[in-house]
C-alpha cells in the first residue's frame, strides 16, 4: 500500500462551547506506529473515535481524516461499516467492558470473521489459531466462556484477536498498558509487534505512559489540551524534547531515591477550562518561560530533522524542584510488624508465610505479579481478610486478626489509601462529610473540635479548603486521591497503607502525589507500607521491598 | 447443575410463599364484619334463620378447625363449595381465570412491542424531541386512571366511530375473530398503562446498554443495526423487561377491576371483590390462592429465564 495509513489534517472537535481538539495534524505510515501521549483530559480518546467516525452526532468536526487513503467524512453508512470491518480495528481502554456480557466469546469472535464473509466454520477454526497464536492456554476454553467468567489480560487478548481478525490498515490502542505488571506490559506489546509486522498493520498507540510509548513507536505526538504540542521521532523527542510540557512529563517519571534525590518535578497548576482556553499556546498558564507573544495568535510551528514542536520558546531547561525536607533517617521503633503470616483468599492460602517490620518514618514497599496477592496482604494487615495463620502487632502490643475485634485506637492507628479515589469516596457526600466522619468517629473528636482539625489535614494534603463543599466528582483525579489521603489521616494514624495509589493517576499528578507521601514520612514520621507494580515508584519512595509470588 | 437446584428452591419458596398466602386470606376473611347468613339473606331476615344457614353451610365453626378442614380438601383437589353460589368453587375461578388470562395476554400483545421499539427510539435519540414525546407521554400514560381510557376508548371505539363492540363478551358460539374484536377495547386500558410504564423503563435500560462500551464496539466493529440491536442489546435488556412484567403479572390479572365493571368481564379480580363482599370464604380463598399461583409460577419462570439471560447472575 502506498501512502499514509492514517492522515489528520487540522482536526477540531468542538462540543457546544468546549473545544476538545483544536488544529491536530497527525500521520501514521503504512505499517508504522505513532504514539499519542497525553495526560487525562487532554483529547487523545475523542482523537481516537475521531479516527473510527465514532463521535456522538452533537460533536462539531473540522478538518479532513483519512484511512488507508480512504477519506472518512464523504462516507455513507454502508461503505463506513466496511472500513469499519476491514480497515481500522480499535481496542477499548477497558477490555472486559468492551465485551458483551451477554455472549459467549466465541460467537462474539466469530463475528468479526462472518463481517469478513467467512462461514462459522472457518470463523471458529480462525478463531483458536488466533487465540493460540496471542498464547491463550485452553481457547476452546476461553470460546465457550462469557466476559464474566475471564481475566483482564484474557480480554485484551481477546479484543486482539478481534482486530487481526481483518488485516487492518490501521489499529488504535487506548491506553493497552494501565494496570498492567511489567511483564505483561512487554508481553503484551510483543505480541502486538508480532502480529503488525506479519499483516502490515500501522498502530495509533495512546497512552499516558512515555516509556511503553517509547518502546513500540517510531514517532511520538503529544496532546496538551486538545493541541498537538509537539511530534517527531519517537527517539529525539524522548532524548530531547523540546516542548515545556514534553519535558516536564519526561521529568516528572520517578527514578532514583526520594532520600538522596529529593522531590519529583511537578507541573503546577491544571488543564485549561475547554470552554475558555487560553489564547495562543494553551500550556502559557503553567509555563515559566511564556512571555508575552505565547498569549497572542497563532504560534509559529518549529520544524527542526522532522520534528515539530508548537512553541515560541523550545529547548528550555526547566529549573530544578526546590530541594525537599532534609533527609531523615528512619526511626529505629517498629511500628507494625507481622510474623509468619500467610495470606488466605477464599479458603486458598495465596501468599507467604512471610514476615515484616515497619518503622516510623519509614516505606516498606510490596512489589510482586497481578494476582500474587499484594492486595490480600494490605487486606490482612487491615483485618479485613483474616489471615490463615501468623500474629500481627502494633506498636509493640499484639494486634487481632479480624477489625471486628480491634479496638478504636487500633482503627485509627493503621489507614488504607486505595488505588481508585473514585471509588473509595463515597460519591453522595461532600468532602467536608467525608472528612469528618473518621474525626468523629475514629478520633473521637466533638462536632467542634472535627470542625478545627479539617484546616490542619487539608494544609497536610495540599488542598484548597475552597473544595470543601465540593463532591468528589466535581474534582480532579489527583484532588480526588488527596481527599483520600486526608480521609486516611483524619483519624491519626500511624500507618498508612496504600494499594497502588497513584496507578490511576496522570504522571505528573502522580509525581505530587509521591511527593506528598514522602513528605508525610518524612515530617510527620508517617510509616508507610506501599503496594506498587510499578519498580519506579518502588525505587523513588521505599527503603526496603519485599517481593511476593512463588516461595517467599 | 445449580440451575436446577435454584429452580428446585424457587419452587419450595413459591410453596412456602403460597402457604402463607393461605393464611393470611384466611385470616382476613374471619376479620371482615358482618357473616355470610346475613349477606345471603339480607338485613331484613330472621336472626335465627341467619343462624340456622352459617350452620348449614359450616360458616359457624371456629377458625382454625375450618382451616384445617380446608386444606384438607384442598390437598386432595377440593377447592370447597360456594356459599353465595351452593355450586363447587373450581368451575367458578376456573371461568373467570380464563377470562383474566386472555384478557392479559391480549394487553401484552398490544402493548409490549410498541413498548419496546418506543424505548429503543427515544434511547436512540436520547435528548432529543422523540425521546422528550415519548417519555412524558409515557409518564402522562401511566397516571391516567384507567377508567378514564376505558370510558374515552368506549365512547370513541364503541359508540362514536362504532368500530368495536362495547361489550365484552361475544355472542355464544362466535368465533376467534369476533371474540378477539369484542376483547380490543377491554384490552385498551391496560395496555395503556402498560405501555407507558414499560417504554420508559426500558428506554433507561437501552440508554445504558447503548452507552456501553460493548455496544460501541459492535458499532466500531462494522456490524450493521439490526444484527447490533438484536445480538447486542436486546439481550441485555431482555432480563428486565421479563422481570417488570413478571412484576405486573398480578396487576393484570387481578386488579382491573374497574375494567371488568366497566365491559362487564367478569374475570378473577371482580370475582374476588364479589366473593369477599358476600363473605364466601371458599370462593374467596380460592380465587385468591389460584390467582397468587398464577403470580408466584411467573415469576419463578421470568427468573429463570433472567438467569439464563444474564450468565453473570448464574
Amino acid at each position: 500500500m502506498s501512502g499514509p495509513a492514517l492522515e489528520i489534517a487540522g482536526l477540531s472537535v468542538r462540543f457546544g462551547r468546549r473545544s476538545i481538539l483544536h488544529d491536530v495534524s497527525l500521520s501514521v505510515a503504512a505499517g508504522g506506529a505513532t504514539g499519542l501521549v497525553g495526560e487525562s483530559g487532554c483529547g487523545k480518546t475523542t482523537l481516537a473515535l475521531a479516527v473510527l467516525r465514532g463521535l456522538p452526532p452533537q460533536a462539531e468536526i473540522a478538518g479532513r481524516i483519512s484511512v488507508a487513503g480512504q477519506r472518512l467524512d464523504p462516507l455513507d453508512r454502508a461503505a463506513l461499516r466496511r472500513l469499519r470491518a476491514r480497515q481500522i480495528a480499535f481496542v477499548f481502554q477497558d477490555p472486559v467492558r468492551a465485551l458483551n456480557p451477554a455472549l459467549r466469546i466465541g460467537r462474539q469472535l466469530a463475528e468479526s470473521f462472518r463481517l469478513l464473509g467467512q462461514t462459522a466454520q472457518e470463523g471458529r477454526r480462525e478463531s483458536l489459531a488466533l487465540l493460540a497464536r496471542l498464547r491463550i492456554a485452553e481457547p476452546e476454553r476461553l470460546l465457550r466462556a462469557y466476559p464474566h467468567e475471564i481475566s483482564g489480560g484474557q480480554a485484551q487478548r481477546v479484543g486482539l484477536a478481534m482486530a487481526f481478525a481483518k488485516r487492518p490498515a490501521l489499529l488504535v490502542l487506548d491506553e493497552p498498558t494501565t494496570g498492567l505488571d511489567p511483564d505483561a506490559t512487554a508481553s503484551m506489546l510483543d505480541l502486538v509487534a508480532g502480529l503488525r509486522s506479519e499483516r502490515g498493520t500501522a498502530l495509533l498507540l495512546i497512552s499516558h505512559d512515555l516509556a511503553a510509548v517509547g518502546r513500540s513507536c517510531d514517532r511520538i505526538g503529544v496532546l496538551y489540551a486538545g493541541t498537538l504540542v509537539e511530534e517527531g521521532p519517537a527517539s529525539a523527542l524522548l532524548a530531547r524534547p523540546r516542548h515545556p510540557y514534553t519535558s516536564a512529563l519526561a521529568r516528572c517519571a520517578p527514578r532514583g531515591s526520594a532520600r538522596r534525590r529529593g522531590p519529583l518535578p511537578t507541573i503546577e497548576g491544571g488543564l485549561p477550562d475547554p470552554a475558555e482556553p487560553p489564547p495562543g499556546c494553551r500550556f502559557t498558564p503553567r509555563c515559566p518561560f511564556a512571555k508575552r507573544d505565547c498569549r497572542a495568535g497563532a504560534l509559529p510551528a518549529a520544524t527542526r530533522l522532522d520534528h515539530v514542536v508548537l512553541c515560541n520558546h523550545p529547548d528550555q531547561a526547566w529549573p530544578d524542584p526546590p530541594g525537599g525536607l532534609p533527609a531523615s533517617a528512619p526511626r529505629e521503633d517498629v511500628v507494625l510488624s507481622a510474623e509468619k503470616l500467610s495470606v488466605r483468599r477464599q479458603g486458598r492460602v495465596i501468599a507467604g508465610p512471610l514476615s515484616l517490620r515497619l518503622r516510623a518514618g519509614e516505606t516498606l514497599g510490596v512489589s510482586g505479579r497481578s494476582g500474587s496477592g499484594k492486595s490480600s496482604l494490605l487486606r490482612s494487615l487491615l483485618g479485613l481478610l483474616p489471615p490463615a495463620a501468623g500474629t500481627l502487632n502494633l506498636a509493640g502490643s499484639p494486634l487481632a486478626p479480624d477489625w471486628r475485634q480491634r479496638r478504636r485506637a487500633e482503627l485509627a492507628a493503621i489507614q488504607p489509601v486505595f488505588q481508585n479515589p473514585d471509588e473509595a469516596l463515597n460519591r453522595a457526600l461532600t468532602v467536608r462529610a467525608i472528612l469528618l466522619r473518621p474525626l468523629r468517629r475514629l478520633a473521637g473528636l466533638s462536632r467542634a473540635e472535627a470542625a478545627r482539625r479539617l484546616r490542619p489535614i487539608l494544609d497536610q494534603v495540599r488542598l484548597d479548603p475552597a473544595l470543601l463543599d465540593r463532591h468528589p466528582r466535581s474534582l480532579s483525579g489527583g484532588q480526588r486521591q488527596r481527599v483520600a489521603i486526608a480521609h486516611a489521616l483524619a483519624s491519626g494514624p500511624r500507618v498508612l497503607l496504600c494499594d497502588e495509589p497513584t496507578t490511576a493517576l496522570d504522571l505528573s499528578v502522580q509525581a505530587a502525589i509521591l511527593n506528598l507521601l514522602v513528605e508525610l514520612r518524612d515530617r510527620d514520621g508517617l510509616a508507610i507500607l506501599l503496594v506498587s507494580h510499578d519498580s519506579g515508584v518502588i525505587g523513588f519512595l521505599c527503603d526496603h521491598e519485599i517481593h511476593i509470588g512463588g516461595t517467599q | 447443575m445449580s440451575g436446577l437446584r435454584f429452580a428446585a428452591w424457587r419452587v419450595v419458596l413459591g410453596l412456602i410463599t403460597l402457604w402463607l398466602l393461605s393464611v393470611i386470606v384466611f385470616a382476613a376473611a374471619r376479620v371482615l364484619p358482618g357473616d355470610v347468613g346475613r349477606a345471603i339473606l339480607g338485613p331484613l331476615a330472621d336472626a335465627r334463620a341467619v343462624a340456622a344457614l352459617d350452620h348449614a353451610l359450616g360458616a359457624d365453626r371456629g377458625a382454625l378447625a375450618s382451616y384445617i378442614e380446608w386444606s384438607r380438601g384442598l390437598l386432595q383437589g377440593d377447592f370447597g363449595v360456594s356459599y353465595a353460589y351452593r355450586t363447587p368453587v373450581a368451575p367458578l375461578v376456573a371461568v373467570a381465570l380464563g377470562r383474566s388470562l386472555r384478557l392479559a395476554c391480549l394487553i401484552l400483545a398490544v402493548a409490549v412491542p410498541p413498548a419496546l421499539a418506543a424505548g429503543l427510539t427515544a434511547a436512540h435519540f436520547a435528548g432529543g424531541r422523540i425521546d422528550r414525546l415519548l417519555t412524558l407521554g409515557g409518564l402522562a400514560l401511566t397516571v391516567v386512571p384507567e377508567f378514564v381510557t376505558a370510558i374515552l376508548a368506549m365512547l370513541v371505539f364503541g359508540i362514536a366511530l362504532r368500530w368495536l363492540p362495547i361489550s365484552a363478551e361475544p355472542p355464544p358460539g362466535a368465533g376467534a375473530g369476533t371474540w378477539l374484536r369484542h376483547l380490543i377495547l377491554p384490552a385498551l386500558p391496560g395496555a395503556v398503562a402498560l405501555f407507558g410504564y414499560l417504554a420508559r423503563t426500558l428506554r433507561e435500560a437501552s440508554l445504558a446498554a447503548l452507552q456501553s462500551d460493548y455496544l460501541r464496539a459492535a458499532i466500531l466493529k462494522g456490524l450493521a443495526w439490526p444484527a447490533i440491536l438484536v445480538r447486542h442489546l436486546l439481550p441485555n435488556v431482555l432480563p428486565l423487561l421479563l422481570t417488570v412484567l413478571a412484576a405486573q403479572l398480578s396487576y393484570l390479572l387481578g386488579g382491573l377491576v374497574v375494567v371488568e365493571t366497566l365491559f362487564r368481564y367478569p374475570g378473577i379480580g371482580l370475582l374476588i371483590l364479589s366473593a369477599g363482599r358476600a363473605h364466601d370464604f371458599p370462593l374467596l380463598q380460592a380465587s385468591v390462592l389460584v390467582l397468587g399461583a398464577f403470580v408466584v409460577a411467573a415469576s419463578l419462570a421470568a427468573d429463570l429465564a433472567v438467569r439464563w439471560l444474564t450468565p453473570r447472575a448464574a
